[in-house]
């Protein structure tokens, strides 16, 4: 009979190297999905031991204990004590630590030894600590907590070899010494009582070195620096920002051109007509003129990844605490605005580490206004078409700065909103407080950045194959029926159901410089931002018959004024176009009422931006 | 109860050390400071941080509006707290 599979939680203070521990040990085989009725992610993996024995690993969020301050902490605390719905009480608790950092870790595991669950600890990050000289006696440690303990370099290959073989030994031994269940919430006392004991078997199983770890000493005296700090945080940003627009560059006109091939061959190869028209018009040309954005999604992930890897973030929320205090923000909330930039789901579900709800819900709320990867094909669309490529001051590319110019009003209006709410509502509140621990810097671990931004970029594809070719599909349908009746002068497009309701809606976003082809697009828009350049795309190549072929910009660059493309961008700063957003809000928040608020509040500053934008550009002379 | 910091005595509190200032935790007091937390609460929170009687601190860095939040050694591991809550860690 095989033997039933063996359930493991990993269990971790946070930045304990807990993911690359979880990353090392499963691989790729995991799954991504969230614990019933909460948003709590949960990730399990699978993995063989080197006995065979079949083995299911939980990645529990990070905590300093089991207390349950937050909803991941609660969820960690409920997994190991077996209360979480739907999940078995676990055969083994991993606890993880960062070998260099053992004094909070050591103190979680003699708080989680009160739990009863047979529990090894594994020293991470072995190789690191030696090299600063860091000396662990092992069998004392282990002798001193009463469970075995082990090192592992969740880094490097085979660094998890004597891991592997604990768990094997331990899955092995048929009767688990598993004790009773006697937790509880600690007191100040007993919390105080138990740092003092980890303290005690650190001073007598650990020798540290005199020196502290050097290099991030050097590294913080200047990226903490009051003036340079906040220089160097802007200019990290800056080059982000920068880099997206350029070297995205050639990677993007590779898949355009690739897209047009695939069109004129479908053009050359099929006879004219319906068909023809369906795969060129609304299937290549749709789906096609999104996923040309994928270069520039995988490098913001990219840099967002290898910043939080490298121990970066927190340094950035110690930078921007007060500014952001100034807003009536809360410093843990740049990590989630700054994911934001990503994509508003990720950002609006990372706001769980605020324990604080009156800053989180300010920090979901203000979310969806960080310029999201779904308004760079938008943005760079639209910017190309109007903006010369010209460079300004000798260096800096004209269209990256206006690229940069929207991202920083998006950022301000950002601020300017959290201001209004703090003081509107939660003015006689004092500010929650904040408590971070800045992690010493690591290298980033490339093999983990590459999963997760390929994670990222298969979720964008599996959006365009999905979402946006269905809404692709509606557009094309909506662009080409009825068909125009024969001997019709205009084009057929003019008889299509697409303009009877864009005209429809014309009126209300005339005042905007929008006409009704912009209009059509802002619907289908709503399921996600990106969308409506690929409506466009459909609108215009249909309606263009000739231009069919030819890129959507330079279709637009005749067809709009410059103060219509102007506007269009205003209108996507704030636009609330992003059902998936809307719902991500709606669970978060628990209720409707938030996500109409959210919903409400960016139509009406999308509408303003606009209205305003359009007429100082018109009396300028861009009408 | 609260501490003068101005008082010739060798205890002050964190809340009001300068960048460069180095010592060790005398007690936590979390009714000093004027945190949103209950005293109870900030307290734990800080010993979770390695706040103990006896450990080690000293500030590394401070923010540019109001010197604050300031960045804290407490033995071997930097945390990152506000003026505000440092107040209830009474250090010599």
């Amino acid at each position: 009979m095989e033997a039933p599979l063996y359930n493991i939680v990993l269990v971790g203070t946070p930045n304990c190297g807990k993911t690359s521990l979880f990353n090392a040990l499963t691989g790729s085989r995991q799954k991504v999905a969230n614990y019933p009725g909460v948003t709590v992610e949960r990730k399990q993996g699978f993995f063989v031991t080197p006995r065979g024995r079949q083995v299911s690993l939980i990645d529990l969020p990070g905590t300093y204990s089991l207390r349950g301050r937050s909803p991941d902490e609660e969820i960690t605390r409920d997994v190991v004590l077996g209360r979480a719905k739907g999940e078995t009480l676990p055969d083994l608790v991993l606890c993880v630590a960062d070998a260099t950092n053992l004094r909070l870790a050591i103190r979680l595991v003699l708080e989680m030894k009160h739990t009863g669950r047979p529990m090894v600890l594994a020293l991470n990050m072995f190789d690191i600590a030696k090299r600063r000289g860091i000396i662990v006696d092992v069998p004392a440690l282990s002798a001193a907590l009463g469970i075995p303990v082990v090192t592992s370099i969740a880094v490097r290959k085979g660094g998890i070899s004597d891991l592997l073989g604990l768990i094997d030994a331990t899955a092995a031994s048929d009767a688990p010494p598993a004790g009773a269940n006697d937790w509880r919430p600690h007191s100040v006392a007993e919390l105080r009582a138990t740092q003092r004991e980890a303290d005690r078997i650190i001073a007598a199983s650990v020798s540290l070195p005199a020196r502290p770890d050097t290099w991030t000493a050097r590294v913080d005296a200047v990226v903490l620096h009051p003036v340079f700090g906040l220089l160097i945080l802007a200019a990290i940003l800056f080059v982000m920002f920068q880099a997206v627009f350029a070297w995205a560059q050639p990677g993007m006109e590779l898949i355009a051109g690739g897209f047009e091939l695939l069109g004129q061959w479908v053009q050359a190869t099929l006879p004219a007509g319906l068909l023809q028209s369906f795969l060129q018009n609304g299937v290549i040309s749709g789906v096609g003129s999104v996923i040309v954005f994928l270069p520039q999604i995988i490098l913001i992930f990219l840099f967002i990844l290898l910043l939080e890897d490298f121990g970066y973030m927190a340094r950035a929320a110690f930078l921007m605490d007060r500014i952001m205090g100034g807003a009536g923000l809360h410093g843990r909330a740049f990590i989630p605005l700054l994911s934001s930039f990503a994509c508003a789901i990720p950002g609006i579900m990372a706001t769980r580490v605020i324990d604080n709800r009156r800053d989180r819900l300010t920090t979901i709320l203000i979310a969806p206004l960080m310029t999201c990867s779904a308004r760079i094909p938008v943005y760079t669309l639209i910017i190309s078409a109007f903006i010369p490529a010209k460079q300004v001051w000798g260096w800096i590319n004209l269209q990256g700065l206006v690229m940069f110019g929207l991202y920083a009003v998006g950022i301000a209006s950002a601020m300017g909103v959290s201001f209004l709410i703090k003081f509107f509502m939660w003015r006689d509140h004092a500010p929650a407080p904040f408590m971070l621990e800045l992690p010493d810097y690591k290298l980033p671990r490339l093999k983990s950045i590459a999963l997760g931004v390929y994670t990222r970029a298969m979720m964008f594809l599996q959006r365009a194959g999905t979402t946006i070719f269905s809404m692709m599909v509606l557009i094309w349908f909506l662009a080409s029926f009825p068909q125009a009746p024969t001997g019709a002068t205009d084009p057929a497009i003019d008889y299509s159901l697409a303009a009877i309701i864009g005209r429809f809606i014309e009126p209300v976003l005339a005042p905007l410089g929008f006409n009704w082809q912009i209009a059509v697009a802002l619907i289908p828009g709503m399921a996600a931002r990106e969308v409506a350049v690929a409506a466009l795309g459909t609108v215009y190549s249909i309606e263009g018959g000739k231009e069919a072929a030819e890129q959507i910009g330079q279709v637009l660059a005749t067809k709009w004024s410059l103060a219509t493309a102007l506007s269009f961008l205003a209108w996507y700063i704030f636009a609330p176009q992003c059902a998936s957003t809307l719902a991500v809000i709606k669970r978060e928040t628990g209720g409707w009422r938030w996500m109409w608020i959210t919903f409400f509040y960016m139509l009406a500053l999308a509408y303003v931006a606009s209205l305003i934008t359009y007429n100082i550009a018109r009396s300028l002379g861009a009408g | 109860m609260t501490l003068d910091p101005d008082q010739s005595g060798p205890a002050s509190l964190l809340g009001h050390a300068r960048r460069g200032f180095t010592g060790t935790v005398q007690a936590l007091k979390g009714g000093n400071a004027p945190s949103s937390l209950s005293a109870t609460e900030l307290e734990s929170r800080l010993i979770e941080l390695g706040f103990v009687e006896g450990a080690r601190v000293e500030v590394l860095h401070e923010g540019l509006i109001g010197r604050d939040p300031i960045a804290v050694r407490v033995e071997n591991v930097t945390v990152a707290v506000r003026r505000r809550e440092a107040m209830a860690v009474v250090v010599i």
